[in-house]
């Protein structure tokens, strides 16, 4: 693996008039890792994400992506990154294949139309592939999303909030297919709000409040900083969610039906 | 850089010419409020307005019908852009590695694109309620010019708000006033018979002098000065509009 950190930030603060989102952030994210920023609504992870994708100056810090300093070499972390989820939008106009056609053109790729029949593959949306985006399941058009952000094969990708707003049969579509970008070497930049895809999905989640990270670790890391686990039996009732999926589930079922694993 | 410029423009322009060719609504409705004023002027108003010339009325008006058309049809590009600003498409757009200018400009060949459909619309229309031209095919390259030149200014004015607006009713609101521009000019009635401070602004406000000069080449006479201050006023406004457009870009997306 790449030596270099795959995104670097230090200091880094910004302020909208008197609210001041960042307060000086700091972290490293190591290249190939998936690594959670968590943090509720306004606690300045899409600012953050903002930043690191060249869409919004910071006040001060530093911060560099694969390498190059997101404020004097934008054109190279552009270059380096791809950004999807929460707010980059896909066009509804346009068909599934015609929106990945269009990143595939704006990115020089040698073959657009090629490249879109693969990845509607990869996504299993060959299918849905002519009709339009409009027309699609919330969990369709994020994986529309996902795999417009894989042309070219960026070394950094950014995943904003990538299932907020979806069903959890769609959540769990869309994990799948951020786990299987970790597992091409990728590293993955996702904020999320909600603790357990940050558990399901993450090598190393840092925790951002009010404008700073108060807390960077593994998951087990993060546990150890707790009082230790205490022992009580409790029986096991089903979520509702496992309720949820158990019952929409179809016979072609896709492997969310599996339950998800507790730790501790 | 001047490549990646043309390639990335001309692919986003093929993207909202397709949401165009989606939506050929736009088209329709962009002609519509035109080809409504020109069948009232010609058929209800025409016949009592002395605008002393031997030419027909329907021919007379043509060339302010021809300026309200792009007037109205500009507003699609401010709706656009306010759409992919609101969308996220922008956020998009700007976290790849491409012109940063060629997302504006694909917008703005788009708009230059439909609005000459339209205008095509409004031009056969008058033709079949009984407009007539001897109009060279030079001089109809001058006509198209001084249009194309027209709606490029005017929608890099549509920018600015699409680019600044905080609601889609705001991004396409601004176009009203330009639609009733034409009235104030020599476009459907001769100046001289106005009162003399409206008479002043007629005179000299850029419709007039694009009106007199397109029916001047449209009867086949010499529009003379009136072509100059025709194009002064164009290119000026296209100027201005441009770089308004782009300081709000680049305030907004820097």
């Amino acid at each position: 693996m790449n030596p270099t950190p795959a995104i670097q930030i230090a200091g880094l603060t910004k302020s909208y008039g008197d609210v001041h989102v960042l307060q000086g952030v700091d972290m490293t994210v190591e290249s190939g890792s998936i690594f959670a920023l968590l943090g509720s609504n306004g606690a300045g992870k899409t600012t953050t994400v903002k930043i690191l994708t060249t869409l919004l100056k910071a006040d001060g810090g530093t911060a560099s992506v694969n390498g190059f300093d997101v404020q004097t070499q934008a054109q190279d972390v552009r270059s380096s990154i791809s950004l999807t989820g929460q707010f980059a939008a896909v066009d509804e106009i346009l068909t599934g294949r015609e929106n990945l056609i269009l990143v595939a053109k704006l990115l020089r790729q040698p073959n657009p139309g090629a490249v879109a029949d693969d990845l509607l593959a990869r996504f299993s949306l060959t299918e849905a592939g002519n009709r339009k985006v409009a027309t699609y399941s919330g969990g369709m058009r994020r994986r529309v999303d996902i795999a417009m952000s894989l042309i070219g094969n960026p070394p950094v990708i950014f995943l904003d909030e990538p299932t907020t707003g979806l069903d959890p049969e769609a959540r769990i579509e869309v994990w799948q297919a951020v786990k299987e970008l970790a597992d091409n070497g990728t590293t993955v930049l996702l904020t999320t709000q909600y603790l357990e895809e940050a558990e399901q999905l993450a090598d190393r989640i840092a925790i951002l409040h009010e404008g700073r990270i108060i807390a960077n670790g593994t998951l087990a890391e993060l546990k150890a900083m707790f009082p230790p686990a205490k022992k009580e039996y409790v029986e096991k009732q089903p979520t509702l969610e496992e309720i949820f999926l158990a019952i929409t589930s179809t016979s072609n079922g896709t492997s969310a039906g599996t339950t998800t694993v507790k730790e501790s | 850089m001047t490549t990646r410029f043309f390639g990335d423009t001309a692919v986003l322009a093929g993207r909202s010419l397709r949401h165009i060719g989606r939506s050929p609504d736009t088209i329709v409705t962009t002609a519509i409020t035109p080809i409504a004023m020109m069948l009232m002027f010609v058929y209800v108003f025409g016949g009592a307005i002395d605008t002393g010339s031997h030419e027909s009325y329907v021919s007379y008006q043509l060339p302010g019908i021809l300026l309200i058309t792009i007037a109205s049809g500009i507003a699609y590009t401010a709706y656009r852009l306010f759409q992919d600003k609101n969308s996220g498409m922008f956020d998009r757009f700007q976290s790849m590695p491409i012109a940063r200018s060629a997302v504006l400009w694909g917008h703005v060949i788009t708009s230059v694109v439909a609005n000459m459909i339209s205008l095509v619309v409004v031009v056969l229309v008058a033709l079949l309620m009984g407009f007539r031209t001897g109009a060279s095919v030079l001089d109809w390259l001058s006509v198209i010019g001084i249009l194309a030149l027209f709606t490029l200014a005017l929608t890099w004015l549509a920018v600015i708000p699409g680019l600044t607006a905080g609601t889609v009713e705001g991004a396409s609101a601004f176009s009203y006033p330009l639609i009733f521009l034409p009235f104030l000019s020599s476009a459907f009635v001769p100046t001289d018979t106005m009162p003399g401070p409206v008479q002043a602004f007629a005179e000299h406000q850029p419709v007039t002098s694009i009106v007199d000069t397109i029916r001047a080449i449209f009867a086949g006479e010499d529009p003379g000065n009136e072509l100059w201050i025709a194009l002064a006023w164009c290119i000026g406004l296209l100027v201005v509009a441009y770089v308004l457009a782009t300081a709000a870009y680049r305030r907004k997306f820097s």
